[in-house]
């Protein structure tokens, strides 16, 4: 059982980071995210694990340290709020290019442009869609509570090197700043030059050896035949992460006749909607989508069979929706209700919504 | 049981960190809890609040605009609060800086002179502490000996020579809650 606190969001992934190993972190400070490198420079994890923390020059100087890092197989991360994951839009499409572990973290504010720094979730299109150029996927986990900003850290390293993938933590500036209990992990070893060199080195650009050949990180082909390959591989990478990483979460959907479909802070004013509605008798349940890219189309396709509509809850202007109404097809309404600029909707203005877009309408 | 506070005033009055040491009091009894602050230019000597929710169970929301208590320490705090206690609740104000008293008469009215107590006390900075004791009065959610550990466990080593003056804060407001109107 690990070591109980209570902690910020932002805090905690730095926490967590230490924890499960990491060898080096590289950031750039903006609000509401600022406090996972400020806990790292307090912590002082060089002096602990060894692991490197590093105040880059910009948001694209960070994400490029990341990719050098991460193609000699260390494991690192960096992370950013909205505006500062568009400059670094480049280098995560240069990554996912290169087939490359990493972890980004966004605390999402509201955009477009430098926006507020109220939290939001209009980044799921660029998280799950892409963002940078090519076709790309990014394996992203919402955390709804500091708890799982927490667990979500070491799942995420697992699943970006399972797959040699970037994989990113799509949080907010709620989650990121408010407290909560959390049950730390145990500390985990960073892994020595010898065993990154027995676990990575087919790949890893960490010194050749005299018994193999070089290793050559690069997003570049200049060979359309053989960059179809390439596409083609990270194609079945993809689709193999449908098939085997959706990860979501049922409330009281097993009697509903309405669905709330909500992730990371929206789908926690949703638990309470479904508590609102019950008591006026309306049978709503909820489901969040714990992984948004693998994003859980059958699930919700299983209760499109027997419920009588959808209402997508997003701190943005409709972007989920887009997927849930892909997963539903025809037959049950999916509608859409969000709050914009950095509002969190509350939950009663939730079940409102429910009953007139859906269950009046 | 579940309990919703909010807790508003000026940024300055220590109303983040009398959250944090509700918040970790309620760690300390083994309740679930959530910290939710205002953040951002607000707090630069405007308005600061923070939610602060102590429950048995999984705490769903931590944005609710409906609270079961709210404790209200500026002018500006009472006109945005005020409408958002539960029928029913509990509002509790230091009278110092208010203009407009609070005009519900459906919800349990306190009133603590934190301020002042704070003052004759000989440490301005206990105000926050005065008040935390005067709310624990009204709404016993967590023990004394939980408030303890809880300032043991936020305040820093360096600053455990202050708990027992802040200790005596407390105790100071728990005793010195005035009720103005109960429903």
């Amino acid at each position: 059982m690990g070591e109980l606190r209570l902690m910020k969001g932002n805090e905690v992934i730095a926490e967590a980071a230490i924890r499960c190993g990491c060898d080096g972190y590289f950031g750039y400070p903006i609000t509401p995210q600022s406090e996972v490198m400020e806990t790292l420079m307090d912590r002082e994890p060089w002096n602990e694990t060894g692991m490197v923390v590093l105040q880059a020059e910009s948001e694209i100087a960070s994400i490029h340290m990341v990719y050098g890092a991460a193609a000699s197989g260390k494991k690192v991360l960096t992370s950013s709020s909205s505006p500062g994951i568009s400059l670094m839009a480049e280098g995560i499409s240069y990554i996912a290019g290169s087939e490359l572990p990493c972890l980004i973290v966004n605390v999402q504010r509201g955009g477009p442009g430098l926006g507020t720094i109220q939290p939001s979730q209009a980044d799921y299109f660029q998280s799950t869609k892409g963002g940078g150029h090519g076709d790309y996927r990014l394996i992203v986990l919402a955390p709804s509570s500091v708890q799982e900003m927490n667990d979500f850290v070491e799942l995420g390293f697992k699943l970006a090197f399972k797959y040699r993938n970037p994989a990113m933590i799509l949080s907010d500036g709620a989650i990121g700043q408010m407290m909560e209990k959390v049950v730390l992990a145990d500390y985990i070893p960073r892994l020595t030059t010898e065993e990154i060199d027995e676990k990575y080195g087919s790949w890893a650009t960490n010194g050749r050896k005299p018994n193999r050949k070089p290793n050559i990180i690069t997003s570049l082909e200049m060979d359309s035949g053989r960059m179809e390959v390439n596409n083609q591989r990270l194609q079945a990478k993809y689709a193999k992460m449908e098939e085997e990483e959706v990860l979501f979460e049922e409330i009281q959907c097993d009697d509903a006749e309405y669905i709330l479909v909500a992730f990371g802070s929206s789908s926690r004013v949703c638990q309470k909607s479904v508590d609102i509605a019950r008591e006026k008798g309306i049978k709503l349940g909820l489901l969040r989508p714990i992984t948004l890219f693998p994003f859980p189309k059958k699930p919700i396709a299983a209760l499109a069979k027997r419920v009588k509509g959808f209402l997508v809850v997003e701190m943005n202007a409709g972007q989920m929706v887009e997927d849930v109404q892909l997963a539903v097809g025809c037959g049950v309404p999916v509608k859409h209700f969000g709050r914009m600029g950095g509002i969190i909707p509350s939950p009663s203005e939730v079940v409102e919504a429910l009953e007139h877009k859906l269950i009046g309408g | 049981m579940t309990e919703e506070i909010i807790i508003a005033g000026f940024g300055g009055q220590g109303v983040l960190s009398m959250g944090k040491i509700l918040a970790y009091s309620g760690v300390m009894a083994d309740q679930e809890v959530t910290w939710f602050p205002s953040y951002g230019p607000e707090m630069r000597g405007g308005t600061a609040n923070v939610t602060v929710i102590l429950s048995d169970n999984r705490i769903s929301s931590p944005i609710i605009n409906e609270f079961d208590t709210a404790i209200i320490l500026n002018q500006q705090s009472m006109d945005k609060f005020e409408p958002m206690v539960k029928p029913g609740g509990v509002l509790i104000y230091d009278p110092n800086g208010i203009i407009h008293p609070p005009k519900r008469t459906d919800i349990n009215i306190y009133k603590i002179e934190g301020t002042l107590i704070a003052a004759e006390l000989g440490n301005v900075k206990t105000f926050n502490m005065v008040v935390l004791g005067a709310y624990l009065k009204a709404k016993p959610v967590v023990k004394m000996e939980s408030v303890e550990k809880g300032l043991e466990k936020s305040l820093p080593a360096r600053h455990h020579y202050l708990i027992p003056m802040n200790l005596e804060a407390v105790q100071k407001g728990y005793e010195s809650l005035e009720l103005v109107q109960a429903v």
